[in-house]
Protein backbone atom coordinates (compact mmCIF):
# COMPACT_ATOMS: atom_id res chain seq x y z
CA UNK A 1 0.00 0.00 0.00
CA UNK A 2 3.10 1.92 0.68
CA UNK A 3 3.92 2.49 -3.02
CA UNK A 4 0.33 3.08 -3.76
CA UNK A 5 1.65 6.02 -5.47
CA UNK A 6 0.60 5.62 -9.27
CA UNK A 7 -2.09 7.56 -11.47
CA UNK A 8 -2.73 6.11 -14.78
CA UNK A 9 -3.02 9.88 -16.42
CA UNK A 10 0.40 11.06 -14.56
CA UNK A 11 2.33 7.97 -15.58
CA UNK A 12 2.51 9.13 -19.39
CA UNK A 13 3.82 12.56 -18.54
CA UNK A 14 6.45 11.02 -16.00
CA UNK A 15 6.79 8.21 -17.97
CA UNK A 16 8.23 10.15 -21.21
CA UNK A 17 10.72 11.37 -18.90
CA UNK A 18 12.62 8.40 -18.22
CA UNK A 19 11.77 6.25 -21.58
CA UNK A 20 15.38 5.73 -22.25
CA UNK A 21 16.10 2.18 -21.07
CA UNK A 22 16.55 2.61 -16.97
CA UNK A 23 17.20 -0.06 -14.53
CA UNK A 24 17.89 -3.66 -16.26
CA UNK A 25 16.43 -4.27 -19.50
CA UNK A 26 15.06 -7.74 -19.70
CA UNK A 27 12.88 -8.04 -23.16
CA UNK A 28 14.69 -5.60 -26.06
CA UNK A 29 12.35 -4.94 -28.57
CA UNK A 30 13.01 -7.93 -30.64
CA UNK A 31 12.64 -9.95 -28.12
CA UNK A 32 8.82 -8.23 -27.36
CA UNK A 33 8.60 -8.87 -31.38
CA UNK A 34 9.65 -13.13 -31.33
CA UNK A 35 7.54 -13.33 -27.92
CA UNK A 36 4.46 -12.37 -29.46
CA UNK A 37 5.06 -13.89 -33.30
CA UNK A 38 5.35 -16.77 -30.75
CA UNK A 39 1.95 -16.32 -28.52
CA UNK A 40 0.18 -15.62 -31.89
CA UNK A 41 1.04 -19.61 -32.99
CA UNK A 42 -0.31 -20.24 -29.50
CA UNK A 43 -3.21 -18.60 -29.71
CA UNK A 44 -3.67 -20.72 -33.06
CA UNK A 45 -2.66 -23.46 -32.00
CA UNK A 46 -5.26 -23.68 -28.45
CA UNK A 47 -7.82 -22.34 -30.89
CA UNK A 48 -7.25 -24.81 -33.65
CA UNK A 49 -7.42 -22.06 -36.13
CA UNK A 50 -8.51 -18.41 -35.94
CA UNK A 51 -12.42 -19.29 -36.23
CA UNK A 52 -14.43 -16.88 -33.48
CA UNK A 53 -11.34 -15.31 -32.02
CA UNK A 54 -11.65 -11.86 -30.95
CA UNK A 55 -8.66 -9.79 -29.10
CA UNK A 56 -9.51 -7.53 -26.42
CA UNK A 57 -6.35 -5.19 -25.11
CA UNK A 58 -6.57 -3.65 -21.86
CA UNK A 59 -5.51 -0.05 -22.18
CA UNK A 60 -3.20 1.72 -22.01
CA UNK A 61 -0.39 -0.89 -23.24
CA UNK A 62 -2.07 -3.83 -23.68
CA UNK A 63 -4.42 -2.67 -26.67
CA UNK A 64 -1.31 -1.70 -28.86
CA UNK A 65 0.13 -5.14 -28.16
CA UNK A 66 -3.42 -6.93 -29.09
CA UNK A 67 -2.94 -4.93 -32.20
CA UNK A 68 0.43 -6.27 -32.93
CA UNK A 69 -1.15 -9.35 -32.11
CA UNK A 70 -3.76 -9.42 -34.58
CA UNK A 71 -1.43 -8.82 -37.32
CA UNK A 72 0.90 -11.29 -36.25
CA UNK A 73 -2.21 -13.46 -36.56
CA UNK A 74 -3.06 -12.50 -40.18
CA UNK A 75 0.23 -13.22 -41.55
CA UNK A 76 0.55 -16.51 -39.55
CA UNK A 77 -3.21 -17.04 -40.74
CA UNK A 78 -4.19 -15.22 -44.01
CA UNK A 79 -8.30 -15.78 -43.23
CA UNK A 80 -7.37 -13.52 -40.73
CA UNK A 81 -8.59 -9.76 -41.16
CA UNK A 82 -6.95 -8.07 -37.83
CA UNK A 83 -9.03 -4.64 -38.25
CA UNK A 84 -12.39 -7.08 -37.73
CA UNK A 85 -10.87 -9.23 -34.11
CA UNK A 86 -9.10 -6.32 -32.43
CA UNK A 87 -11.37 -4.57 -29.90
CA UNK A 88 -10.71 -2.77 -26.65
CA UNK A 89 -11.98 -3.52 -23.03
CA UNK A 90 -11.72 -0.27 -20.45
CA UNK A 91 -11.73 -1.88 -17.00
CA UNK A 92 -11.60 1.38 -14.72
CA UNK A 93 -15.50 1.32 -13.48
CA UNK A 94 -14.95 -2.05 -12.47
CA UNK A 95 -11.44 -2.06 -10.43
CA UNK A 96 -11.84 -2.40 -6.83
CA UNK A 97 -9.67 0.02 -5.28
CA UNK A 98 -11.49 2.98 -7.30
CA UNK A 99 -12.17 4.62 -4.30
CA UNK A 100 -9.04 4.43 -2.88
CA UNK A 101 -7.07 5.61 -5.53
CA UNK A 102 -7.06 9.29 -7.21
CA UNK A 103 -9.96 10.15 -10.12
CA UNK A 104 -9.26 7.83 -12.97
CA UNK A 105 -10.66 8.94 -16.19
CA UNK A 106 -12.19 6.31 -18.26
CA UNK A 107 -10.99 5.04 -21.38
CA UNK A 108 -13.01 3.72 -24.31
CA UNK A 109 -14.56 0.48 -24.85
CA UNK A 110 -14.55 -0.76 -28.24
CA UNK A 111 -15.49 -3.59 -29.70
CA UNK A 112 -14.96 -5.26 -32.79
CA UNK A 113 -18.44 -5.56 -35.32
CA UNK A 114 -19.41 -8.88 -34.78
CA UNK A 115 -19.47 -8.41 -30.54
CA UNK A 116 -18.30 -10.90 -28.35
CA UNK A 117 -21.22 -13.32 -27.89
CA UNK A 118 -19.58 -16.84 -28.41
CA UNK A 119 -16.52 -15.47 -29.31
CA UNK A 120 -13.32 -16.75 -28.10
CA UNK A 121 -12.14 -13.47 -26.56
CA UNK A 122 -8.25 -13.10 -25.70
CA UNK A 123 -7.76 -10.70 -23.00
CA UNK A 124 -4.22 -8.81 -24.21
CA UNK A 125 -1.98 -6.83 -20.94
CA UNK A 126 1.41 -6.01 -20.46
CA UNK A 127 1.38 -7.26 -17.36
CA UNK A 128 0.15 -9.55 -15.03
CA UNK A 129 1.04 -8.77 -11.45
CA UNK A 130 -1.50 -9.60 -8.87
CA UNK A 131 -4.59 -10.56 -11.02
CA UNK A 132 -6.42 -7.79 -9.74
CA UNK A 133 -7.01 -6.09 -13.43
CA UNK A 134 -8.25 -9.50 -14.68
CA UNK A 135 -10.55 -9.96 -12.76
CA UNK A 136 -11.90 -6.35 -13.34
CA UNK A 137 -11.94 -7.29 -16.96
CA UNK A 138 -13.52 -10.65 -16.13
CA UNK A 139 -16.43 -8.54 -15.01
CA UNK A 140 -16.77 -6.10 -17.58
CA UNK A 141 -16.98 -8.96 -19.62
CA UNK A 142 -20.06 -9.59 -18.52
CA UNK A 143 -21.86 -6.68 -19.07
CA UNK A 144 -21.30 -6.63 -22.61
CA UNK A 145 -22.10 -10.16 -23.82
CA UNK A 146 -21.10 -13.68 -23.48
CA UNK A 147 -17.55 -14.85 -24.41
CA UNK A 148 -17.73 -18.88 -25.26
CA UNK A 149 -14.40 -18.84 -23.48
CA UNK A 150 -11.94 -16.23 -22.42
CA UNK A 151 -8.43 -16.46 -22.64
CA UNK A 152 -5.54 -14.53 -21.15
CA UNK A 153 -2.52 -13.14 -23.06
CA UNK A 154 0.47 -11.06 -21.29
CA UNK A 155 3.54 -9.99 -22.22
CA UNK A 156 5.22 -10.33 -19.03
CA UNK A 157 3.84 -12.50 -15.97
CA UNK A 158 5.63 -11.10 -12.80
CA UNK A 159 3.91 -13.49 -10.47
CA UNK A 160 2.70 -12.27 -6.57
CA UNK A 161 -0.32 -13.43 -7.15
CA UNK A 162 -3.70 -12.19 -5.32
CA UNK A 163 -6.13 -14.15 -6.90
CA UNK A 164 -6.63 -17.65 -8.59
CA UNK A 165 -5.95 -15.84 -12.06
CA UNK A 166 -2.96 -17.41 -14.35
CA UNK A 167 -2.27 -16.61 -17.93
CA UNK A 168 -2.91 -18.82 -21.07
CA UNK A 169 -0.23 -17.21 -23.28
CA UNK A 170 3.00 -16.13 -21.45
CA UNK A 171 5.55 -13.75 -23.36
CA UNK A 172 8.32 -14.34 -20.40
CA UNK A 173 7.95 -15.43 -16.83
CA UNK A 174 9.76 -12.83 -14.87
CA UNK A 175 10.78 -13.76 -11.21
CA UNK A 176 10.42 -10.08 -9.21
CA UNK A 177 10.37 -9.08 -6.07
CA UNK A 178 7.69 -6.98 -4.82
CA UNK A 179 9.63 -4.00 -4.45
CA UNK A 180 10.68 -4.04 -7.74
CA UNK A 181 8.69 -2.30 -10.35
CA UNK A 182 8.14 -3.76 -14.02
CA UNK A 183 8.40 -1.37 -17.06
CA UNK A 184 6.87 -1.71 -20.54
CA UNK A 185 7.57 0.79 -22.54
CA UNK A 186 6.16 0.95 -26.30
CA UNK A 187 6.34 3.09 -29.25
CA UNK A 188 2.78 3.19 -29.89
CA UNK A 189 1.82 4.82 -25.98
CA UNK A 190 5.80 6.08 -25.37
CA UNK A 191 7.11 7.17 -28.29
CA UNK A 192 5.64 10.61 -29.06
CA UNK A 193 8.24 13.15 -30.99
CA UNK A 194 9.92 15.11 -28.45
CA UNK A 195 10.45 12.51 -25.65
CA UNK A 196 13.87 10.48 -25.39
CA UNK A 197 12.08 6.98 -26.22
CA UNK A 198 14.98 4.59 -28.42
CA UNK A 199 13.22 1.52 -29.04
CA UNK A 200 10.12 -0.73 -27.13
CA UNK A 201 11.70 -2.64 -24.17
CA UNK A 202 10.49 -4.40 -20.89
CA UNK A 203 13.27 -3.13 -18.05
CA UNK A 204 13.51 -4.03 -13.80
CA UNK A 205 13.46 -1.30 -11.66
CA UNK A 206 15.14 -1.37 -8.36
CA UNK A 207 13.26 0.21 -5.98
CA UNK A 208 13.76 4.00 -5.56
CA UNK A 209 14.46 6.24 -2.97
CA UNK A 210 12.28 7.45 -1.86
CA UNK A 211 9.55 5.44 -3.44
CA UNK A 212 6.79 8.24 -3.94
CA UNK A 213 9.02 9.84 -5.80
CA UNK A 214 8.33 8.03 -8.57
CA UNK A 215 4.93 7.38 -10.95
CA UNK A 216 4.94 4.38 -12.94
CA UNK A 217 1.82 2.25 -14.59
CA UNK A 218 -0.60 0.95 -11.32
CA UNK A 219 -0.48 -2.53 -12.21
CA UNK A 220 3.36 -2.99 -11.11
CA UNK A 221 3.11 -0.19 -8.21
CA UNK A 222 0.11 -1.66 -6.06
CA UNK A 223 0.91 -4.55 -4.17
CA UNK B 1 -12.57 18.82 -7.37
CA UNK B 2 -14.83 18.11 -4.38
CA UNK B 3 -17.64 20.31 -5.60
CA UNK B 4 -19.56 21.56 -8.76
CA UNK B 5 -21.12 25.10 -7.71
CA UNK B 6 -20.66 27.00 -10.83
CA UNK B 7 -18.69 26.94 -14.27
CA UNK B 8 -17.00 30.17 -13.16
CA UNK B 9 -14.70 28.00 -11.15
CA UNK B 10 -13.87 25.54 -13.67
CA UNK B 11 -10.66 25.76 -15.75
CA UNK B 12 -10.68 24.59 -19.97
CA UNK B 13 -8.91 21.20 -18.87
CA UNK B 14 -11.13 20.55 -16.24
CA UNK B 15 -14.24 21.04 -18.19
CA UNK B 16 -13.03 19.18 -21.04
CA UNK B 17 -12.06 16.13 -18.78
CA UNK B 18 -15.56 16.56 -17.90
CA UNK B 19 -16.63 16.75 -21.42
CA UNK B 20 -14.32 13.98 -22.28
CA UNK B 21 -15.54 11.77 -19.40
CA UNK B 22 -19.11 12.11 -20.46
CA UNK B 23 -17.72 10.76 -23.83
CA UNK B 24 -16.82 7.37 -22.73
CA UNK B 25 -20.19 7.64 -20.48
CA UNK B 26 -22.50 7.92 -23.66
CA UNK B 27 -21.29 4.96 -25.01
CA UNK B 28 -22.45 2.67 -22.07
CA UNK B 29 -25.83 3.70 -22.93
CA UNK B 30 -25.80 1.58 -26.12
CA UNK B 31 -24.60 -1.45 -24.14
CA UNK B 32 -26.70 -4.35 -22.83
CA UNK B 33 -26.16 -3.65 -19.51
CA UNK B 34 -26.61 -0.17 -19.00
CA UNK B 35 -25.05 -0.01 -16.22
CA UNK B 36 -20.94 0.60 -13.96
CA UNK B 37 -20.53 -0.86 -10.80
CA UNK B 38 -18.35 1.81 -10.09
CA UNK B 39 -20.61 4.35 -7.33
CA UNK B 40 -21.74 0.73 -5.66
CA UNK B 41 -22.69 1.74 -2.30
CA UNK B 42 -22.60 5.08 -2.43
CA UNK B 43 -25.90 7.13 -1.63
CA UNK B 44 -26.83 10.31 -3.88
CA UNK B 45 -29.29 12.49 -2.76
CA UNK B 46 -31.39 14.79 -4.87
CA UNK B 47 -32.66 17.27 -2.94
CA UNK B 48 -34.88 19.58 -4.97
CA UNK B 49 -36.38 22.95 -3.00
CA UNK B 50 -37.75 23.72 -6.43
CA UNK B 51 -39.96 22.14 -9.20
CA UNK B 52 -37.95 19.90 -11.61
CA UNK B 53 -38.42 17.29 -14.37
CA UNK B 54 -35.59 16.89 -16.26
CA UNK B 55 -32.98 17.47 -14.22
CA UNK B 56 -33.79 15.53 -11.29
CA UNK B 57 -34.62 12.07 -13.68
CA UNK B 58 -31.29 13.13 -15.24
CA UNK B 59 -29.81 12.73 -12.44
CA UNK B 60 -31.62 10.05 -10.93
CA UNK B 61 -30.56 7.97 -14.01
CA UNK B 62 -26.97 9.19 -13.87
CA UNK B 63 -26.41 8.05 -10.23
CA UNK B 64 -28.46 4.58 -10.78
CA UNK B 65 -26.41 3.69 -13.98
CA UNK B 66 -22.89 4.61 -11.84
CA UNK B 67 -25.28 1.92 -8.93
CA UNK B 68 -25.09 4.45 -6.30
CA UNK B 69 -28.55 4.14 -4.36
CA UNK B 70 -30.54 7.47 -4.71
CA UNK B 71 -32.83 8.86 -2.19
CA UNK B 72 -35.13 11.58 -3.53
CA UNK B 73 -36.10 14.50 -1.49
CA UNK B 74 -38.83 16.67 -2.56
CA UNK B 75 -39.70 19.87 -0.13
CA UNK B 76 -42.83 19.59 -1.00
CA UNK B 77 -44.40 17.17 1.67
CA UNK B 78 -41.62 17.04 3.62
CA UNK B 79 -40.57 18.60 6.92
CA UNK B 80 -39.39 21.79 4.80
CA UNK B 81 -43.13 22.81 5.22
CA UNK B 82 -43.12 22.74 8.71
CA UNK B 83 -39.92 25.20 8.90
CA UNK B 84 -37.15 23.09 9.15
CA UNK B 85 -34.21 25.05 8.28
CA UNK B 86 -31.54 24.05 5.45
CA UNK B 87 -29.05 23.73 7.85
CA UNK B 88 -30.98 21.13 9.82
CA UNK B 89 -32.26 19.43 6.68
CA UNK B 90 -27.99 18.85 5.68
CA UNK B 91 -27.50 17.68 9.02
CA UNK B 92 -30.22 15.17 8.69
CA UNK B 93 -28.52 13.87 5.31
CA UNK B 94 -24.80 13.85 7.11
CA UNK B 95 -26.77 11.69 10.28
CA UNK B 96 -28.24 9.20 7.02
CA UNK B 97 -24.80 9.35 5.62
CA UNK B 98 -25.06 10.57 2.17
CA UNK B 99 -21.95 10.95 -0.04
CA UNK B 100 -23.13 13.63 -2.63
CA UNK B 101 -26.12 15.92 -2.35
CA UNK B 102 -27.68 17.22 -5.74
CA UNK B 103 -29.07 20.86 -4.80
CA UNK B 104 -31.75 22.24 -6.56
CA UNK B 105 -32.66 25.82 -4.13
CA UNK B 106 -34.68 29.15 -5.02
CA UNK B 107 -32.35 30.94 -2.88
CA UNK B 108 -28.75 31.95 -5.20
CA UNK B 109 -26.11 30.21 -3.21
CA UNK B 110 -27.83 27.94 -0.84
CA UNK B 111 -25.03 25.18 -2.57
CA UNK B 112 -22.34 27.34 -1.88
CA UNK B 113 -23.70 27.26 1.73
CA UNK B 114 -23.62 23.37 1.67
CA UNK B 115 -20.64 23.55 0.72
CA UNK B 116 -18.37 25.90 3.09
CA UNK B 117 -19.98 24.91 6.56
CA UNK B 118 -19.56 21.76 7.93
CA UNK B 119 -23.30 20.94 7.71
CA UNK B 120 -22.54 17.79 5.51
CA UNK B 121 -19.17 16.34 4.35
CA UNK B 122 -20.70 15.15 0.53
CA UNK B 123 -19.77 16.03 -2.24
CA UNK B 124 -21.99 18.92 -3.55
CA UNK B 125 -23.62 19.25 -7.14
CA UNK B 126 -25.50 22.41 -7.74
CA UNK B 127 -28.52 21.60 -9.92
CA UNK B 128 -30.07 25.10 -10.26
CA UNK B 129 -29.61 28.18 -7.48
CA UNK B 130 -31.99 30.86 -7.96
CA UNK B 131 -30.86 33.22 -10.51
CA UNK B 132 -27.25 32.29 -10.62
CA UNK B 133 -25.95 28.73 -12.09
CA UNK B 134 -26.95 25.75 -13.11
CA UNK B 135 -23.48 23.88 -14.42
CA UNK B 136 -24.75 20.54 -15.06
CA UNK B 137 -27.14 22.25 -17.61
CA UNK B 138 -24.22 24.05 -19.28
CA UNK B 139 -21.94 21.57 -19.62
CA UNK B 140 -24.29 19.17 -21.33
CA UNK B 141 -25.26 22.08 -23.81
CA UNK B 142 -21.13 22.25 -23.93
CA UNK B 143 -21.35 18.43 -25.16
CA UNK B 144 -24.52 18.97 -27.57
CA UNK B 145 -22.71 21.72 -29.23
CA UNK B 146 -19.13 19.64 -29.15
CA UNK B 147 -20.23 16.82 -30.71
CA UNK B 148 -22.16 18.51 -33.65
CA UNK B 149 -19.31 20.78 -34.07
CA UNK B 150 -16.91 17.22 -34.19
CA UNK B 151 -19.90 15.84 -36.51
CA UNK B 152 -20.13 18.56 -39.01
CA UNK B 153 -16.06 18.25 -39.36
CA UNK B 154 -15.98 15.11 -38.96
CA UNK B 155 -13.41 15.10 -36.51
CA UNK B 156 -13.11 12.68 -33.23
CA UNK B 157 -15.01 15.40 -29.89
CA UNK B 158 -12.23 13.74 -27.70
CA UNK B 159 -10.40 16.35 -26.16
CA UNK B 160 -12.12 19.45 -28.18
CA UNK B 161 -12.97 22.29 -27.21
CA UNK B 162 -15.09 25.30 -28.80
CA UNK B 163 -12.95 27.48 -30.25
CA UNK B 164 -14.78 29.88 -32.82
CA UNK B 165 -18.06 28.18 -32.37
CA UNK B 166 -20.52 31.30 -31.87
CA UNK B 167 -23.44 31.05 -29.94
CA UNK B 168 -26.61 33.45 -29.53
CA UNK B 169 -28.51 33.02 -26.57
CA UNK B 170 -32.03 34.53 -26.38
CA UNK B 171 -34.62 35.59 -24.11
CA UNK B 172 -35.20 36.23 -19.84
CA UNK B 173 -31.54 36.27 -19.12
CA UNK B 174 -31.93 38.47 -15.78
CA UNK B 175 -33.92 35.27 -14.50
CA UNK B 176 -32.06 32.30 -16.42
CA UNK B 177 -29.43 30.67 -14.32
CA UNK B 178 -28.88 28.63 -17.58
CA UNK B 179 -27.36 31.28 -19.64
CA UNK B 180 -24.78 32.24 -16.75
CA UNK B 181 -23.49 28.92 -16.33
CA UNK B 182 -23.41 29.00 -20.14
CA UNK B 183 -21.41 32.61 -20.52
CA UNK B 184 -18.79 31.39 -18.48
CA UNK B 185 -18.32 27.90 -19.70
CA UNK B 186 -18.67 28.49 -23.31
CA UNK B 187 -16.10 31.76 -22.95
CA UNK B 188 -13.89 29.74 -21.36
CA UNK B 189 -13.81 26.50 -23.92
CA UNK B 190 -13.37 29.31 -26.60
CA UNK B 191 -16.75 30.12 -28.06
CA UNK B 192 -18.28 33.73 -28.77
CA UNK B 193 -21.60 34.38 -27.03
CA UNK B 194 -24.02 36.88 -27.47
CA UNK B 195 -26.81 37.52 -24.93
CA UNK B 196 -30.03 38.86 -26.70
CA UNK B 197 -33.08 39.98 -24.72
CA UNK B 198 -35.53 42.87 -24.04
CA UNK B 199 -33.09 45.40 -22.27
CA UNK B 200 -35.61 45.11 -19.33
CA UNK B 201 -34.92 41.19 -19.37
CA UNK B 202 -30.78 42.09 -18.96
CA UNK B 203 -29.24 41.86 -15.65
CA UNK B 204 -27.49 44.64 -13.94
CA UNK B 205 -23.79 44.69 -14.81
CA UNK B 206 -24.34 42.47 -18.02
CA UNK B 207 -21.76 44.73 -19.87
CA UNK B 208 -19.21 43.35 -17.49
CA UNK B 209 -19.83 39.38 -18.61
CA UNK B 210 -16.95 38.20 -21.50
CA UNK B 211 -19.96 38.37 -24.35
CA UNK B 212 -21.94 40.66 -26.63
CA UNK B 213 -25.21 42.28 -25.93
CA UNK B 214 -27.62 42.80 -27.77
CA UNK B 215 -31.76 43.97 -27.90
CA UNK B 216 -32.14 42.90 -31.89
CA UNK B 217 -32.83 39.08 -32.34
CA UNK B 218 -32.78 39.84 -36.15
CA UNK B 219 -29.41 41.32 -36.19
CA UNK B 220 -27.84 38.56 -33.91
CA UNK B 221 -29.05 36.11 -36.53
CA UNK B 222 -27.69 37.90 -39.28
CA UNK B 223 -24.11 36.28 -39.61
CA UNK B 224 -25.77 33.15 -39.36
CA UNK B 225 -24.09 31.94 -35.55
CA UNK B 226 -23.61 28.22 -35.42
CA UNK B 227 -26.00 27.48 -32.66
CA UNK B 228 -29.14 29.52 -30.84
CA UNK B 229 -29.85 28.84 -27.40
CA UNK B 230 -33.86 30.18 -26.76
CA UNK B 231 -34.66 31.03 -23.01
CA UNK B 232 -38.16 30.15 -21.36
CA UNK B 233 -39.48 33.58 -20.04
CA UNK B 234 -39.57 32.49 -16.26
CA UNK B 235 -43.32 34.17 -15.48
CA UNK B 236 -42.62 32.37 -11.69
CA UNK B 237 -40.15 34.46 -11.20
CA UNK B 238 -41.53 38.00 -12.42
CA UNK B 239 -42.69 40.14 -9.95
CA UNK B 240 -43.33 43.42 -12.29
CA UNK B 241 -43.77 44.00 -15.98
CA UNK B 242 -41.04 43.09 -18.34
CA UNK B 243 -42.75 43.43 -21.52
CA UNK B 244 -45.98 44.83 -22.25
CA UNK B 245 -47.53 41.57 -24.39
CA UNK B 246 -46.69 37.95 -24.84
CA UNK B 247 -47.88 38.54 -28.52
CA UNK B 248 -44.74 41.47 -28.75
CA UNK B 249 -41.95 39.54 -26.93
CA UNK B 250 -42.98 36.69 -29.56
CA UNK B 251 -42.77 38.53 -32.33
CA UNK B 252 -39.19 40.47 -31.43
CA UNK B 253 -37.45 38.01 -29.39
CA UNK B 254 -39.44 34.45 -30.23
CA UNK B 255 -37.87 32.19 -32.67
CA UNK B 256 -41.29 32.17 -34.25
CA UNK B 257 -42.23 30.48 -37.95
CA UNK B 258 -40.77 33.35 -40.10
CA UNK B 259 -38.00 33.75 -38.29
CA UNK B 260 -36.95 30.20 -38.50
CA UNK B 261 -37.77 29.90 -42.42
CA UNK B 262 -34.40 32.07 -42.23
CA UNK B 263 -32.77 28.80 -40.94
CA UNK B 264 -33.48 27.19 -44.48
CA UNK B 265 -31.03 29.54 -46.17
CA UNK B 266 -27.64 28.02 -46.87
CA UNK B 267 -25.69 29.98 -44.34
CA UNK B 268 -27.32 27.98 -41.52
CA UNK B 269 -26.91 24.87 -42.77
CA UNK B 270 -25.25 23.45 -39.66
CA UNK B 271 -27.10 25.68 -36.83
CA UNK B 272 -28.74 24.38 -34.24
CA UNK B 273 -31.26 24.77 -31.53
CA UNK B 274 -31.17 24.48 -28.26
CA UNK B 275 -33.61 24.64 -25.18
CA UNK B 276 -32.95 23.72 -21.77
CA UNK B 277 -36.72 23.12 -21.60
CA UNK B 278 -38.92 23.52 -20.33
CA UNK B 279 -40.72 24.74 -23.81
CA UNK B 280 -43.05 27.29 -23.68
CA UNK B 281 -44.35 26.90 -27.36
CA UNK B 282 -45.99 29.49 -29.28
CA UNK B 283 -43.84 31.87 -27.13
CA UNK B 284 -40.00 31.43 -27.33
CA UNK B 285 -40.58 28.83 -29.70
CA UNK B 286 -42.84 27.78 -32.75
CA UNK B 287 -43.81 23.85 -32.57
CA UNK B 288 -42.20 23.94 -35.89
CA UNK B 289 -38.34 24.90 -34.79
CA UNK B 290 -38.84 22.94 -31.95
CA UNK B 291 -39.78 19.63 -33.36
CA UNK B 292 -37.38 20.17 -36.72
CA UNK B 293 -34.39 18.26 -37.02
CA UNK B 294 -32.67 21.33 -36.15
CA UNK B 295 -33.77 21.25 -32.92
CA UNK B 296 -31.06 19.82 -30.58
CA UNK B 297 -33.79 19.17 -27.52
CA UNK B 298 -34.18 15.43 -27.13
CA UNK B 299 -30.31 15.11 -27.77
CA UNK B 300 -29.82 17.55 -24.90
CA UNK B 301 -31.66 15.49 -22.64
CA UNK B 302 -30.33 12.16 -23.46
CA UNK B 303 -26.41 13.81 -22.91
CA UNK B 304 -27.54 15.30 -19.70
CA UNK B 305 -27.41 11.66 -18.17
CA UNK B 306 -23.48 11.28 -19.70
CA UNK B 307 -22.66 14.58 -18.83
CA UNK B 308 -24.22 14.18 -14.84
CA UNK B 309 -22.45 10.68 -15.00
CA UNK B 310 -19.20 12.08 -15.65
CA UNK B 311 -19.43 15.23 -12.53
CA UNK B 312 -20.97 12.33 -10.12
CA UNK B 313 -18.09 9.85 -11.07
CA UNK B 314 -15.56 12.59 -11.29
CA UNK B 315 -16.60 13.97 -7.75
CA UNK B 316 -17.28 10.81 -5.61
CA UNK B 317 -15.54 7.96 -7.17
CA UNK B 318 -11.84 8.93 -5.28
CA UNK B 319 -13.80 9.60 -1.92
CA UNK B 320 -11.79 7.49 0.28
CA UNK B 321 -8.44 8.70 -1.55
CA UNK B 322 -9.41 12.27 -0.83
CA UNK B 323 -10.26 11.38 2.90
Amino acid sequence: MAQATADEGASGTVASAHAAPLGRVVLSAADIDRALTRIAHEILEANKGPQDLVLLGIPRRGYPLAVRLAHKLAIADPSVDAEQIIGQLDITMFRDDLSRQPTRPPARTKLPPQGIDNKVVVLVDDVLYSGRTIRAALDALVDLGRPRIVRLAVLVDRGHRELPIRADHVGKNLPTSATEKVRVRLAEIDGAPGTDFVEDHVAIEAPQQPPAADSSESKEARP
Amino acid sequence: MKHLLSTRDLTAAEAIQILDTAEEMAAVNDREVKKLPALRGRTVVNLFFEDSTRTRISFEAAAKRLSADVINFAAKGSSVSKGESLKDTAQTLEAIGADAVVIRHPASGAPHRLATTDWIDAAVVNAGDGTHEHPTQALLDAFTLRRHRAQVAGIDSVGADLAGTRVVIVGDILHSRVARSNVWLLTTLGAKVTLVAPPTLLPYGVEQWPCDVSYDLDAALADAPDAVMMLRVQAERMNASYFPSTAEYSRLWGLGDERFARFAAPEFKDTVILHPGPMVRGLEISSAAADSERSQVLRQVANGVSVRMAVLYLLMSAKEFAS
